[in-house]
């Protein structure tokens, strides 16, 4: 059994499992710090961002004028922006059989890996990660559409140049690996190859393995599979929550048993806690308001932004913020507040409860129906005529590199009125910003990364107790800005085996039995015997039968009778047809027990001479020799065939047969 | 041997009260728990008098499935779980209370369940999602499929190890306009227990249904008649307002149409809160255009029954057996420009069967009679499989033996002999009360040691060749509750025993004037020749020929030089080749040998 790691970011993984003899993959995740070092891509014409001066080195000697331009005092690069792929040259990727996906946040590599490739294997995932995940390839596909750029830069990335350029450009790992976005066509072709599945759905890969996913409490229909045969167990965990928030609770008790557990997906923020970071956004955005400003609130279309609604649905009176417009623009947020709303069956009880009486289970319907919270496609259109400020704006992509997000940049960024507040976690937000320094606006960074931290997956390990753990290598260490941290890294008695970038591990791992069955034929015809006190064996002989990786043993059919031939002699002088092997013989005769039974059969006239190793009988009027010893017996008998099997059964009488 | 039992309590060779309950592998379930709605005593609820069970489920909210839920559970004292899907979980608790308010409130019933009664009901509840697959206890498990009938139905399969039952509920095999087809995977039940209501019907297309259907109300419409259609709240009339929405739309018709009872509203709802339960079209468009948001369809107020002019009305109960959809009945009744469309399946004894059935004088109440002038028509929209969708789905599950339950005797009689035509299958048709008994004949499930397995494999490959069958040998170790098949020396290492040695040795004299090389030789040539397939050796250095592991050694008489003596030797393992060639070495050499 081995393990391909595609990808070596921990939240965003990809790994490929080889067991018996599928090849499956786990989570396709896309990598999209990459786009930090781009420059953003402006919805409205941006007299600044369009007016940069290119990069050239000291000495004159390089001139990457075109490619790379100097903003705010650092380099980034002037073309559409580019994501971190996983690795496809690690294996082939047409031999991949399923894709198992963990959650939506973890698909988004998938077009690069299903197309294109020879890729002709299923994709299983839960229908919201499915509904979802299409929504945010769509925005994605959107955003940078909506902002065509015709240039690619490629000069800088040659190994020679990129050496000599300015951090962070020069420190960029993986370069090769960017690639531009994929197109909706990609995306609609790759989605047709997924497959729903239901939690704790077993399904079944070539009669050899059976996946199937449990809910794991990070988001909408987010799960982490157990792949199993009937005596191996490897289990996947990815983005796991055991936090109270929209989603069913994680299901624990399931993982429990693995031989191994790959981990991966823990919390990016490990010092954050989320309840104290959401307390410190709502206090925030309340004290904007109230000062006349406006907050700017960069989050992805789904996920946390429907706990933010549900906290601002309760904290709006509270806070007296009743009037206050709140938007959400996205090409997507109407689609993701509806499927939001139809999922009643993959949201926590509370939600779940709602659904029956019946009433939407998020709030935020309560929130559009009231006129609170309205939701946008873009900034153009009806937005420009209907929008007020003060105002809350929630809006993509949390890079600042494209999406409507952009716009509110170039707008409030220069007034100490406005607050930017900065919730998702994936992208350090000093990054983020780098290409609109100086920014008069209040920054707030309140990161919400519900995932498990240490403490909770040690406790959790404790009690699901699996033999081997995989997981990335960044979880090994304390990270390198809190060195002195042990307590932020997974510490285990058995150490866990890490994984970076483009490692094959052999998973510690034998397999030693296998699933038959016997039909039911066979089975009865077999004779046990006790050869311990409830232990009993019986010799099985049967024909094998495997077909699509499920065996059968079967009775062996009785030969025909043979047919009553003329050529009788000859048939007897046919050597035995089958090479039967006969059972292996276990235990010892006893002198006594033989002697009565030889005397029963008429076989009286028996010398007994003691040897060193135990017995030699002859039989004096059958001119037969038996040496009997502790494990072996000798028979040896001339000339006189019924009298060697009379005895051979005689002995036979006394041993076990395996 | 393992036997399958299933008892229907309710729809053994009848149509309602669905109950059923199944036996296997030491466990109980009973499947639905309906009640009858054509009678109105005792005889309504399944008859519970003697069961113990496990677990029960229910497919799908139709009162006929989960009528008598409250009584069992809360009044005859069944402490179990009790699973349904999401929807029906939903809306199973509002119908039910619908019901008990008609039999209590209006009618004055005692002995009835009451909302208290209901909700804790509900709260033993355990929701089930399609495809899910749940372990009840450590041996039952239960999975639902789609199926299609209503919002929220679902077929389910029952699995001991290796045994298992597929009830289907209520199922349709042919997607509307608002849920999609039922669909199950081969899964090889021992039993597939299915519906039959419409065993003999063959459909037309319902695209000819649907134009007729329009067709008939258009003109009642235009000739200024009004039209009822009962309708069950949920279910049909979802269809049937998707059609005439769309329908007043094109045809940009004036007429009001409207839809009794407060539930409507709401049932809409949960279709949009449930949209992920119709069909792929509406769940595509939901965002941009609810399908269950009407336009032309309002509520419908009693004042409205004795406005003048056309119109269309919706109504509550669907066979007419009671409720608002009986009282507009009995007002429009004797008009013949008006017309009542029964678009569904009517259940013996409620004045729905009487008219359908042409009886045109009905006995009400108070000894008043009715006569119906108005016009009635049927039309099948009720969505149950036909004949043709039944065979469909014995096909898709591929079951070893059919059961049929809610349908009419004669019409069962007649489908079972099609699907034992057809498929060469036992089909059963227990009467309520009546126990059909399935023996099965399961497999048994050993971990077989990889190492015996896979050289088994190597050297005999996957699939036995009918011409040369080869036999694996193994060891089965039982212990505790785990069966092994292991190679016989593994499992003397792993039960501690040493092997026990048997050899034999035999001695032939044999008359051969050569030299004993020679004689080797030419022992060698002949064994050769009849042990064809067999390893044979020449070993002149210590005298001797081996087959297999066998050794014949040559030695000449003391005595007589032309005497030549054989020692055979072997081991029991190769006894019956041993002894093969000690008789035929008796026998002497051939004489043609060189």
């Amino acid at each position: 059994m081995k393990l391909y790691c595609l990808s070596g970011h921990p939240t965003l993984p990809c790994n490929v499992l080889k067991f018996k003899s599928t090849t499956i993959m786990l989570d396709c995740g896309l990598d999209t710090t990459s786009v930090l070092n781009f420059l953003p891509l402006p919805l409205v014409h941006s007299p600044r961002l369009s007016k940069l001066p290119g990069w050239v080195s000291k000495d004159g000697a390089i001139n990457l004028e075109k490619e790379l331009k100097e903003c705010a005092g650092r380099v980034f690069v002037d073309s559409q922006p580019e994501l971190c792929l996983p690795e496809r040259e690690l294996l082939d990727l047409s031999a991949i059989d399923v894709i198992l996906i963990s959650n939506y946040h973890c698909m988004m590599a998938l077009p690069y890996i299903t197309e294109h490739s020879g890729f002709t294997g299923t994709v299983y995932a839960t229908e919201p990660t499915l509904q979802i995940g299409r929504l945010l390839m769509e925005e994605l596909v959107n955003f940078m559409e909506r902002v065509p750029k015709a240039q690619s830069a490629t000069c800088w990335k040659n190994k020679e140049i990129q050496r000599l350029l300015p951090s962070p450009l020069k420190d960029a790992v993986e370069v090769w690996a960017w690639k531009k976005c994929y197109n909706m066509q990609e995306v609609n072709s790759a989605l047709s190859k997924v497959q729903m599945v239901g939690y704790s759905q077993k399904v079944e890969l070539f009669g050899a393995v059976i996946v199937s996913p449990l809910s794991s409490g990070y988001s909408l229909g987010s799960s982490n599979w157990i792949i199993q045969s009937h005596h191996e167990k490897v289990s996947y965990m990815s983005g796991s929550s055991l936090l109270t928030t929209h989603p069913q609770p994680m299901d624990q008790s399931s993982l429990k048993n693995s031989d191994i557990l790959i981990l991966t997906g823990l919390t990016q923020m490990p010092t954050a806690n989320p309840d104290g970071m959401l307390g410190e956004f709502c206090s925030n955005l309340a004290m904007t308001i109230r000062a006349g400003g406006n907050v700017l609130v960069p989050c992805y279309s789904s996920g946390v932004i429907y706990d933010l609604l549900e906290c601002l649905y309760q904290f709006i009176d509270s806070a007296n913020l009743g009037s206050t417009p709140f938007y959400f623009i996205s090409p997507i947020a109407n689609s993701s507040l509806e499927f939001s709303q139809i999922f009643a069956e993959w949201l926590c009880l509370n939600k779940q409860s709602k659904v029956y009486l019946p009433e939407p289970p998020f709030p935020h319907a309560e929130l559009i129906q009231t006129n609170k919270l309205k939701h946008y496609p873009s900034i153009h259109g009806d937005f420009s005529s209907e929008f007020r400020q003060p105002c809350v704006v929630f809006t993509g992509h949390p890079s600042l590199r494209f999406g409507d997000v952009v716009h509110f940049m170039e707008l409030w960024g220069r007034s100490s009125l406005n607050t930017i507040i900065f919730t998702e976690p994936d992208f350090s937000y000093l990054d983020a910003l780098a290409p609109y320094q100086p920014l008069a606006m209040k920054c707030v960074y309140c990161p919400i990364d519900t995932r498990l931290n240490f403490h909770q997956v040690s406790k959790l390990l404790k009690e699901i107790q699996p033999l081997h753990v995989v997981c990335p290598e960044q979880y090994t260490q304390p990270p390198p800005s809190q060195s002195h941290r042990s307590d932020l890294m997974l510490e285990l008695q058995a150490p866990p085996l890490p994984y970076r970038r483009c490692s094959v591990l052999s998973l510690p791992f034998r397999r030693r039995y296998e699933r038959i069955h016997l039909l039911p034929e066979l089975a009865r015809s077999l004779v046990p015997s006790e050869v311990k006190p409830g232990v009993s064996v019986a010799t099985v002989s049967g024909m094998l039968q495997s077909k699509d990786n499920k065996h059968t043993l079967q009775s062996v059919p009785k030969p025909p009778p043979a047919a009553p031939t003329k050529k009788r002699k000859r048939v007897v002088e046919e050597p035995p047809e089958v090479l039967a092997p006969k059972p292996l013989l276990s235990g010892a005769v006893p002198l006594d027990g033989f002697l009565a039974s030889l005397h029963k059969h008429g076989i009286s006239e028996v010398k007994v001479e003691e040897t060193s190793g135990g017995h030699i009988l002859h039989l004096q009027a059958e001119d037969a020799l038996i040496q009997l010893e502790a494990d072996a017996t000798h028979i040896v008998c001339d000339n006189n065939e019924p009298m060697r099997t009379t005895l051979r059964d005689l002995v036979l009488q006394f041993l076990q047969k395996l | 041997m393992p036997e399958i039992k299933v008892t229907p309590l309710g729809a053994g060779q009848d149509v309602g009260r669905s109950c059923i309950l199944v036996s296997f592998g030491g466990k109980n379930i009973m499947l639905d728990c309906g009640m009858h709605m054509g009678f109105n005593d005792d005889r309504r609820f399944p008859d519970f008098s003697y069961i113990t069970q496990n677990g029960r489920l229910t497919d799908h909210f139709h009162l006929d499935h989960c009528g008598a839920l409250p009584y069992m559970s809360e009044m005859v004292g069944y402490d179990g779980p009790i699973y349904m899907t999401h929807p029906t979980k939903a809306i199973c608790p509002i119908l039910l209370e619908d019901f008990r308010k008609i039999t209590v409130d209006k009618k004055g019933e005692t002995n009835f369940f009451t909302s208290q009664m209901i909700k804790d009901c509900m709260k033993k509840v355990v929701p089930l999602n399609l495809h899910q697959t749940v372990q009840v206890d450590d041996e039952l498990e239960i999975k639902a499929y789609y199926a299609g009938h209503v919002l929220g139905a679902a077929m389910v399969q029952l699995k001991v190890g290796s045994e298992s039952v597929v009830y289907t509920g209520d199922y349709n095999m042919t997607p509307d306009r608002h849920l999609g087809a039922a669909w199950i995977d081969k899964c090889r039940p021992d039993i597939l227990i299915s519906e039959s209501t419409y065993a003999t019907t063959i459909r037309d297309s319902k695209r000819c249904r649907e134009r007729d259907f329009l067709k008939k109300v258009h003109e009642t419409v235009e000739r200024g008649g009004k039209v009822l259609i009962p309708v069950f709240a949920l279910g049909r009339a979802q269809e049937l307002c998707i059609l005439l929405e769309t329908f007043w739309e094109r045809m940009n018709l004036k007429a009001p149409i409207y839809f009794s009872t407060g539930l409507t509203e709401k049932a809409n709802h949960y279709y949009k809160l449930f949209i992920t339960w119709t069909n792929q079209k509406i769940r595509k468009t939901f965002v941009q255009r609810n399908m269950f948001e009407f336009k032309h369809i309002k509520p419908f107020d009693r004042s409205y029954a004795d406005n003048p002019g056309p119109m269309v009305v919706f109504a509550t109960p669907g066979m007419l057996h009671a409720g608002q959809s009986l009282q507009i009945f009995k007002k429009w009744a004797g008009h013949e420009k008006n017309m009542v469309i029964m678009p569904g399946y009517c259940v013996q004894g409620t004045i729905g069967h009487k008219i359908l059935n042409g009886q045109r004088k009905l006995e009400l109440e108070g000894r008043s009679t009715l006569e119906v002038k108005l016009q009635v028509e049927y039309m099948s929209f009720s969505a149950h499989a036909d004949a043709k969708g039944i065979m469909q789905l014995i096909r898709m599950a591929e079951p070893r033996n059919v059961l049929l339950v809610h349908g009419e005797a004669a019409k069962m009689e007649f489908l079972k002999g099609k699907i034992e035509q057809e498929f060469s299958i036992n089909c059963f048709m227990p009467a309520n009360g009546e126990t059909a008994t399935v023996t099965t004949n399961p497999s048994v499930p050993v971990d077989i040691s990889l190492n015996l397995l896979k050289r088994e494999m190597s050297l005999g490959g996957t699939l036995p060749d009918p011409k040369k069958p080869r036999t694996m040998h193994g060891t089965l170790i039982m212990k505790e509750n785990s069966l092994r098949l292991v190679s016989p020396e593994q499992a003397l290492k792993e039960l501690g025993l040493s092997e026990h040695q048997l050899r034999f040795t035999c001695r032939v004299q044999l008359q051969d004037p050569h030299s004993d090389a020679d004689t080797l030789r030419r022992i060698y040539t002949h064994l050769k020749s009849v042990l064809k397939g067999y390893t044979t050796q020449h070993l002149p250095d210590s005298m001797s020929v081996m087959v297999e592991s066998i050794v014949v050694k040559v030695s000449s008489s003391a005595e007589d030089p032309n005497t030549k003596v054989l020692l055979l030797s072997w081991s029991y393992q190769d006894e019956d080749l041993g002894s093969f060639l000690s008789t035929l070495l008796k026998k002497g050499l051939p004489s043609g040998l060189c």
